[in-house]
């Protein structure tokens, strides 16, 4: 039992002080190239930034060699662009964005993370606020986010199905079912019968799950020396908060589009003022989930990132083992947060589905 | 805002949105549809064994108490028969009785008749046999009387004196 024990949290901390780790390990890497504090603070600060986006390369960490040269580890992905007719090619034409990537006769060159249409030498022009004013194309590309998402949907997938699967045999959870299991059951019980009522909960179950279980896993992932984060990306949490607005929106009843534009128990002049405001209020709903999310786990990792950041700015054994130990806090403080943020958008989801099925039970307004 | 905007990756939104809607789709299927239901049927077959295990108790202690009320019953109905039997037999005797004594009775009294008559003629051949036997004597007395002439004038004498005299 208390090996058992033990060895999980070996385990888990071993996670949590590893991405402390390999952060240090990149940010000396980039430290034992430049002099001087300002050129720290930069480097640390383009680090973080260069975390917080996304890429079209698999890169685990880049590290830079005697001579100089930035080598990186992973792996390229595909380039999928609209211009003018789909063009698919592999992400290492770009080498990181270093190099002008020719493909049938068009130049795509990268600034700041993204594609942008040129010419042969790779021009950008740029406007006074470092914008790119040159022509950019739909990307589609499987960068590291989608590379990850898609990762993510299969290992759910082949998680609970097989989870499913032990269900045929036994009437009891076998496996990783038993400690699925509390939590689907938590999702049910204490989230969406509760905020939906037991009538009409069993249809906004199956989203419920796949998004608490979704959130979850990617915010874990993000705490992992891995470095993905997907869900400080404001498309990845619109897309998600865009399926709750469009869940409440289709699913509501007569009760509710009621309740926006003739408010009941009002006057009628408060009614019409009413009416845009409520309306604005199914918007904002699903947009407070979408920035709650983002902002959660980007501010999260920006001041992991600092902290962690600070040891090369301190260079002395107080002022780094200080911040270690305290981005080691915090790295469990991002634990429960991961959990938290999961469970938070799932509770309003499931809220806002109650609200947009709630019968008319009360007369007196 | 201007930031997120600028970072706003059209790419990632679509996937996102393939992506998510195509999982919840799937693991509706193959996840969440056979999960719950398993669940479900496991905690409806949990309470239907609960309550059939409260039922199964209740009718326990109705089959108890009926039970106990049948052997009450039983108990009143046994006594009752052998009240009653008692009762037939003791009636039966009693009947019997009656009619034993009536028809020693009757036999007592056919015979007390029998034996009267039978005395009756029994005397009345009494009476006619001594009739006769006195005939008799008296033939025999009255032929020895007149054997002889002198005797027989004697006796129409007597007679005759006799006959006067009345």
């Amino acid at each position: 039992m208390l090996k058992e024990f033990l060895l999980k949290h070996f385990l888990l901390l071993s996670i949590l002080s590893s991405f402390t780790v390999v952060a240090q390990e990149e940010l000396r890497n980039l430290d034992s190239g430049h002099e001087g504090d300002e050129d720290v603070k930069t480097e640390i600060k383009e680090y973080i930034n260069h975390h917080l986006l996304d890429s079209h390369d698999f890169s685990l960490t880049s590290y830079t060699t005697e001579s100089g040269e930035h080598k990186y580890v992973g792996f390229p992905l595909p380039v999928i662009l609209w211009d003018n007719g789909l063009k698919v090619f592999s992400s290492s034409k770009f080498h990181h964005g270093e190099t002008v990537a020719e493909h049938n006769g068009n130049f795509y060159a990268m600034h700041h993370n993204k594609i942008y249409k040129t010419d042969a030498s790779g021009t950008i022009n740029l406007d006074g606020h470092d914008h790119a004013l040159n022509e950019k194309p739909l990307d589609f590309s499987i960068t590291k986010n989608v590379f990850t998402i898609f990762i993510i949907g299969l290992l759910m997938f082949f998680m609970f199905s097989r989870m499913a699967k032990t269900y045929k045999t036994s009437a009891l959870p076998k496996g990783v079912g038993r400690a699925l299991e509390p939590i689907i059951l938590y999702i049910r019980d204490d989230i969406a019968i509760p905020n939906i009522g037991k009538k009409k909960y069993k249809r906004y179950m199956p989203y419920l799950l796949t998004v608490f279980f979704f959130i979850w896993i990617i915010n874990l992932l993000g705490l992992t020396p891995l470095g993905i984060n997907v869900t400080n990306n404001i498309a990845v949490t619109l897309a998600l908060a865009l399926i709750t607005y469009f869940l409440t929106t289709f699913t509501a009843n007569k009760n509710y589009w009621g309740h926006i534009f003739w408010m009941p128990g009002v006057p009628i002049p408060m009614r019409i003022i009413l009416a845009p405001i409520e309306l604005l209020g199914t918007l904002i709903k699903p947009f407070s989930l979408m920035i709650r999310l983002y902002a959660n786990i980007t501010a999260g990792h920006i001041v992991l990132m600092s902290i962690i950041g600070l040891m090369f700015i301190f260079k002395n054994w107080l002022g780094s083992s200080l911040s270690f130990g305290l981005a080691f806090a915090l790295s469990l403080l991002e634990l429960l947060v991961a959990a938290l943020q999961a469970y938070i958008f799932t509770m309003l989801s499931a809220l806002y589905f109650g609200s947009a099925v709630e019968d008319h039970h009360h007369d007196d307004h | 805002m201007e930031k997120l905007i600028n970072e706003f990756s059209i790419g990632l939104f679509f996937w996102q949105l393939i992506l998510f809607i195509g999982l919840v789709l799937l693991l509706t299927k193959f996840a969440w549809k056979p999960i719950l239901d398993a669940v479900e049927k496991r905690e409806s077959g949990i309470e239907d064994a609960l309550k059939s295990a409260e039922k199964a108790k209740l009718e326990m202690e109705n089959l108890q108490a009926d039970n106990q009320k049948l052997l009450k019953e039983a108990r009143a109905e046994r006594e009752n028969m052998l009240k009653e039997a008692r009762e037939m037999k003791n009636k039966m005797i009693e009947d019997a009785k009656g009619e034993a004594q009536s028809q020693a009775n009757k036999m007592i009294e056919q015979a007390q008749a029998a034996i009267q008559s039978e005395k009756k003629a029994a005397i009345a051949e009494l009476k006619s046999q001594v009739a006769n036997l006195s005939i008799d004597i008296a033939e025999k007395v009255v032929r020895g009387e007149l054997s002889n002439k002198n005797k027989q004038l004697e006796l129409v004498e007597t007679m005759l004196g006799e006959k006067s005299i009345n």
